[in-house]
């Protein structure tokens, strides 16, 4: 039962292996089923964290703070649900959207491991090994991105990989000084030291550092630069995998640390976060409504999005915790389908330029249809899933009478539904500028590209207009986050230094 | 229950309507009776509610967040939601004329049920919360049917205009209610409206205020607001008729009427509701008179008409508010009826332009009685409901409590509009000889005449019998607003007073203007010149510079430059950490030199010459030489302090990284200077900032005192438990074995890479 905790792990691994090692079908099916048998997993870790309350695997069987640590609460547990989701969602859609020679050249192992870091790091509870993960996703995802050698994906992934070597070098020098200063490297053992060592300076360093190292993965402002350079050259299920999880991995980190270890000095640390958050997301929108790439348009939505997860963060109530969370959840189920969407577009009209597209509506009526959850989930028109974070968020901040931050985010989300009707009005509503007669082949391709946007649509349609029990999931997890105690108690047990 | 059962069936008919309809195009009328049953089994509360009961119908919804879905039916709801069904039942059978023949048919009635569903929630939610849910909806519907005819650009940028206002109206109206929620610690509209005092006094008063209006007054085209109205007319004409007239843009109404018991009976809520409902009944009723479209003059008037609602709740009296309520009735009637004629006679006549229209009458018959019983309301001749209405609107500008004069004067001029535009819309395309470039056009299918001979003689019999709605309907909704018991009483002749007077005086007056209204287009010319502070004009420049301004932002931050991304990323860092160090007072450094000696010095030494070397050569094999001459430094000093082990790994990666580097330089073109010295000092300067950054930080780290760490553990463990002698190798593949099955996975992926990058181009294949 307990290795269920490592599950999240093993199995991406061992998919990947089997992936690379078995003859190209049965390979390609491994693919796919890792995923599966992830999500599967993910949901019984979920249940069982939700019954039983945090779940704890000391690895090696070494105690804490020895040993490595891995630590399941709720919002671990959530994480590592919607990465199965989204690999689930993401292998069948590349099964056969994924050109021959990238799964020659171990597309699916790739994907797998780094299925396998993201789960890694959602559930780790210790810093460094937290590094190692981000180092796994780090390199498979710019293999990823790199896999097919274009010009424009070179080009993109050579920013993507320094900027975020950056934030790994940053991210080691933290460690190594809260390792130095506090001899220690699991999280909730940071979090009893840091809480001894009253406002210390090179803690707030340390926290500052990481705070930038984990910035920039999550793309915040303003070190988000490597986001809308990269995100839009690789095939849109590499695209998409990527908007879906990886800056959600900084958020999390972010979230993980700022709840957990560094909490002493709210009035700073956290006010920094509110301020970051309000320009995250404010330039992001107006990055956003000024792009005629699909894809490009939605790069920097992610950015803006971001602002609103760091923005509860920032306000530091429970209310406000569960609305980053719900918005983590809204968003990862809304971004990752638009990117899915595009890339179907792409399949059908050759473009993601907004000035070649157009007459979808007409002729996609169920395309459109799905369109407009995720698209409208974003803009957080009511009852879809986007609205209930911004409600939760912006109850929260009124509560806490922060009229700026509510402000920026009200416009902020303005904006955002302009910018995802521009997307409808140039790719539905617009007549197709190529004006070629039309005809789409239905074949496997098409489906195996068509089922996942639906899958992922009723997902988050099912979040929206059922909201009840996802809400009192976020409130549950945030309420965990706000009580470090709990964390602290179920990793170090009895031991404490 | 019954009631909210079929309310809720509404979504899910909606979503199965365009199958019904695919079966056969015609079937369209048969939603019709989905409003039919809501308006009959809404019926059945009048009786309950005209004797001052208030049912509330409730399901959970969402109890974490307190929250549920409710119906709250009293006098006021009561009126909105007939009004929403009946018009609703009127629409959905003239739609199935418009829309004979459509292929498209069944998206129309698909958004269309969607929008009477989220309408009656609008109206009948007891719970703010789930107000504001429906609210959106409605905005959300009505920008997909303005955009119905879609493949123009016209329509695509008026359903924006209209979705960018109202939806912006919302989300202040969203903190408003938030607010509201904070004051009184629920979204239900019974606790709400039990705390008078509470929220008047609350020093979050006047935001929620300024929100809530804010809300309204959008999504009632109230001034400066207004202009996405007329816009919206590139909708389909039921459509307008139902949306755009009769139903959606009362929800602003709605809203004040509902919260006037808690919000109003102040001097900043009187100001500012009877200022703007004033202003845009009569910019309304100016801007209407030089129109020529059908549907434009329709239009402006319909803005007028919801500024003199608006106007007449601000005023707030008994009078103000019965006023109020019976003419949102009289308007409603009407005004669908003129929007579905105005579409028969574009049917028909193939244009909606007022010059070219005459003499349809002997074609249209039926239109042409539903015209003039129409124009006839809105014009407030007895004995139509609408002079009624016209009469108590009089009535109570006559008895407001300040402002008489100008109350009464502007009230004048907008009725009178009303009377020249009900001339032009419904009676003369009816009247005289046929324009020559009319067609040989014909009556339409049943359902185009039926809904607005309906609506018109609904008109004509409330006016014969108001008493049928005084008391059950009325009495009961003037009490909800005014939050005290309230008897209305109708008649349709008041005897000799000065409103009969004033009433006589708008006719004449409104035969006047029709008679004088070619010049109307020529001061309109003239005026040409305001253009830029129209409002509309406003917006649409408003928002390019806008997209103007973020373009230059974006482009600016997102240059394309690696290289300006890396200055910024380390400025950022740099800044932060020093203002951080510098704040904090306790730095302290000490420098231990206890075990430095001659040899290390020696070192040192070299290593800083070579640092200088690799700054300040201009060959690149002298630089690269001169940096592994720092990394080989950096091993001696790990071999003379004991870490052999590091010290070897660390001398393999200098001597590979060396090679690397030669072998790729040996490829490079030859090296030249094109940066700006200015350029290299800024870098230089950076780089010393940050450089000197991780100097402190490491010695602040070397005097700090550290707590126990965990190393201990290690060394005592590792022969005991782990049963190895190599500290650093349990410690690798046992203590914290999962860190390197992590970075096993990373080289092997790394590996995995570089062959890939090698050998798989698919670059050259594609376009």
């Amino acid at each position: 039962m307990k290795m269920l905790i490592v599950s999240p792990i093993l199995i991406p691994l061992v998919a990947a292996i089997l992936a690379l090692l078995l003859p190209r079908r049965l390979g390609k099916l491994a693919g796919v089923a890792g995923p599966a048998a992830l999500l599967a997993a993910s949901l019984a870790l979920l249940h069982w964290v939700l019954r039983d309350g945090i779940q704890v695997l000391q690895i090696g069987n070494w105690p804490a703070p020895f040993g490595i640590t891995f630590v399941v609460d709720i919002f671990s547990a959530i994480m590592v649900v919607l990465t199965g989701i989204i690999g689930f969602a993401l292998a069948v859609y590349s099964f056969h959207s994924i050109e021959p020679e990238r799964f020659k050249f171990g597309y699916y192992s790739l994907f797998n491991i780094l299925l396998m870091g993201v789960a890694g790091a959602f559930t780790t509870g210790d810093i460094f090994n937290m590094y190692v993960w981000f180092e796994v996703l780090l390199i498979s995802s710019f293999v990823l991105m790199v896999l097919g050698g274009e010009r424009a994906q070179i080009e993109g992934a050579v920013k993507y990989v320094t900027l975020n070597l950056l934030s790994s070098t940053f991210f080691l020098i933290a460690v190594a000084i809260l390792y130095g200063k506090l001899g220690t490297l699991n999280m909730a053992d940071l979090a009893v030291r840091v809480s001894q060592t009253y406002d210390d300076t090179l803690v707030k360093v340390a926290s500052l550092l990481l705070l930038g190292a984990f910035g920039i993965k999550a793309a915040i402002f303003p070190l988000y630069f490597w986001l809308p350079a990269s995100y839009h050259t690789p095939p849109a299920a590499v695209s998409a995998l990527f908007a879906g999880l990886l800056t959600k991995v900084g958020v999390y980190a972010i979230i993980r640390t700022f709840t957990l270890i560094f909490i002493w000095d709210r009035t700073v640390t956290h006010n920094v976060i509110l301020i970051i958050a309000g320009f995250t997301m404010f330039f992001g929108v107006i990055g956003a409504v000024v792009q005629f790439d699909f894809r490009r348009l939605l790069s920097f939505h992610i950015i803006s999005q971001i602002g609103y997860m760091m923005m509860g963060l920032g306000l530091f109530t429970t209310v406000a915790i569960s609305g980053s969370l719900f918005h983590i959840i809204h968003n990862i189920l809304a971004k990752t389908n638009l990117f899915l969407i595009s890339g179907f577009v792409y399949h059908l009209q050759g473009s993601y330029a907004l000035k070649k597209l157009g007459g979808l509506y007409r002729r996609q009526p169920l395309l459109a249809f799905l369109f407009i959850i995720p698209a409208f989930s974003l803009a957080g028109i009511p009852p879809l899933s986007g609205f209930w974070s911004k409600f939760l968020l912006i109850k929260a901040g009124l509560q806490l009478e922060g009229w700026i931050i509510v402000s920026i985010a009200l416009i902020v989300s303005l904006l955002t539904l302009y910018s995802m009707t521009k997307i409808w009005a140039e790719v539905f509503w617009k007549p197709d500028p190529q004006a070629k007669p039309y005809s789409v082949e239905k074949n496997a391709k098409y489906y195996s590209m068509l089922m996942p946007i639906i899958f992922m649509a009723a997902i988050n349609a099912l979040v929206g207009l059922y909201a009840e029990p996802f809400l009192n999931l976020t409130l549950k997890a945030a309420d965990q986050l706000m009580h470090p105690s709990i964390y602290i108690e179920a990793v170090l047990g009895g031991y404490l230094p | 229950m019954e009631l909210l059962y079929t309310f809720l069936a509404i979504f899910p008919i909606a979503f199965i309507s365009p199958y019904i309809v695919r079966q056969k195009s015609t079937w369209g009328w048969t939603l019709a009776l989905v409003p039919a049953a809501i308006f009959i089994l809404l019926l059945r509360f009048v009786t309950d509610v005209s004797h001052g009961h208030t049912e509330i119908l409730a399901l959970n919804w969402l109890p974490t967040l307190d929250i549920s879905l409710m119906l709250y039916i009293d006098g006021l709801s009561l009126l909105f939601a007939l009004i929403i069904s009946f018009i609703g039942f009127l629409i959905i059978i003239y739609a199935s004329g418009y829309f004979h023949h459509n292929n498209y048919a069944g998206r129309f009635y698909m958004i269309v049920l969607l929008f009477m569903g989220a309408m009656l929630g609008v109206v009948l939610a007891g719970n703010l919360f789930t107000m504001f849910v429906f609210w959106e909806l409605t905005s959300f519907t009505s920008y997909l049917l303005i955009g119905w005819n879609h493949e123009k650009e016209e329509s695509r940028w008026a359903a924006l205009q209209s979705l960018i206002v109202t939806g912006g109206g919302g989300l202040a109206l969203f903190a408003g209610l938030i607010l509201m929620r904070l004051i009184v610690g629920s979204f239900d509209i019974a606790d709400i409206l039990s705390q008078p005092e509470l929220i008047r006094s609350h020093s979050f008063y006047i935001p929620v205020l300024i929100l809530v209006a804010l809300g309204a007054f959008t999504k009632s085209a109230q001034f400066p607001f207004h202009f996405w109205l007329p816009g919206a007319m590139a909708a389909p004409t039921p459509v307008s008729a139902y949306l755009h007239s009769a139903t959606m843009v009362k929800a602003g109404i709605y809203l004040l009427a509902r919260l006037n018991p808690v919000l109003g009976g102040t001097a900043e809520w009187t100001t500012v509701i009877t200022l703007v409902g004033g202003l845009t009944m009569v910019t309304g009723a100016a801007l209407a008179l030089p129109q020529n479209d059908l549907k434009k003059l329709l239009a402006y008037t319909t803005v007028s008409a919801l500024g003199m609602i608006t106007l007449l709740i601000g005023l707030g009296t008994s009078l103000a508010i019965k006023a109020a309520m019976v003419f949102l009735l009289v308007h409603s009637l009407y005004k669908g009826s003129l929007f579905m004629v105005a579409g028969g006679i574009d049917h028909a006549a193939g244009t909606r332009d007022v010059r070219l229209l005459s003499g349809l009458g002997r074609l249209l018959p039926f239109t042409a009685t539903a015209g003039l019983l129409a124009a006839l309301s809105m014009s407030g001749l007895p004995p139509f409901f609408g002079f009624i209405g016209k009469e108590l609107v009089y009535e109570a500008n006559l008895h407001a409590p300040q402002w008489v004069w100008i109350l009464t004067a502007t009230g004048l001029f907008a009725n009178a509009v009303n009377v020249t535009v009900a001339i032009v819309v419904g009676i003369r395309p009816f009247w005289g000889q046929k324009h020559e470039k009319l067609g040989h056009g014909h009556e339409g299918p049943l359902g185009l005449w039926l809904g607005p001979l309906i609506a018109a003689a609904a008109g004509l019999l409330l006016g014969l019998y108001p008493a049928w709605v005084a008391k059950p309907l009325f009495s009961p909704t003037v009490s909800a607003i005014l939050a005290q018991d309230y008897s209305v009483k109708l008649k349709l002749w008041h005897g000799l007073n000065t409103a009969l007077l004033l009433s006589f005086l708008t006719i004449l007056v409104g035969i006047l203007l029709y008679v004088v209204r070619a010049n109307f287009a020529r001061i309109q010319q003239r005026l040409a010149v305001l253009q830029p502070i129209y409002p509309s004009m406003l917006f649409k420049n408003g928002l390019n510079k806008f997209l103007f301004l973020s373009d230059k932002a974006t482009r600016a931050l997102q240059n394309g430059n690696l290289y300006v991304y890396l200055i910024t990323i380390f400025s950022v860092m740099a800044a932060g950490l020093w203002l951080q160090v510098i704040s904090s007072y306790n730095i302290n450094v000490k420098i231990d030199f206890h075990d430095f000696n001659f040899i290390d010095l020696g070192i040192v030494m070299l290593m800083i010459v070579a640092t200088f070397m690799a700054i300040l050569t201009r060959g690149r094999l002298t630089a690269v030489t001169a940096l592994g001459v720092i990394g080989f430094g950096v091993a001696l000093i790990y071999i003379l302090h004991g870490a052999p082990d590091v010290a070897i790994t660390q001398l393999v990666i200098e001597t590979l990284t060396v090679v690397l580097f030669v072998l790729i330089l040996y490829r490079f073109p030859r090296f030249t200077l094109l940066s700006k010295k200015s350029t290299r000092m800024r870098d230089a300067s950076l780089a010393v900032l940050v450089g000197f950054m991780m100097t402190s930080l490491l010695l602040m780290k070397n005097s700090a005192e550290s707590l126990a760490n965990i190393s201990p553990f290690f060394v005592e463990n590792s022969v005991i438990k782990a049963h190895g002698h190599n500290i650093v190798n349990v410690i690798l593949v046992d203590f914290r074995g999962i860190d390197t099955l992590g970075e096993i996975t990373v080289l092997s992926v790394a590996a995995l890479g570089v062959y890939a990058l090698l050998k798989l181009k698919m670059g050259a294949k594609e376009k």
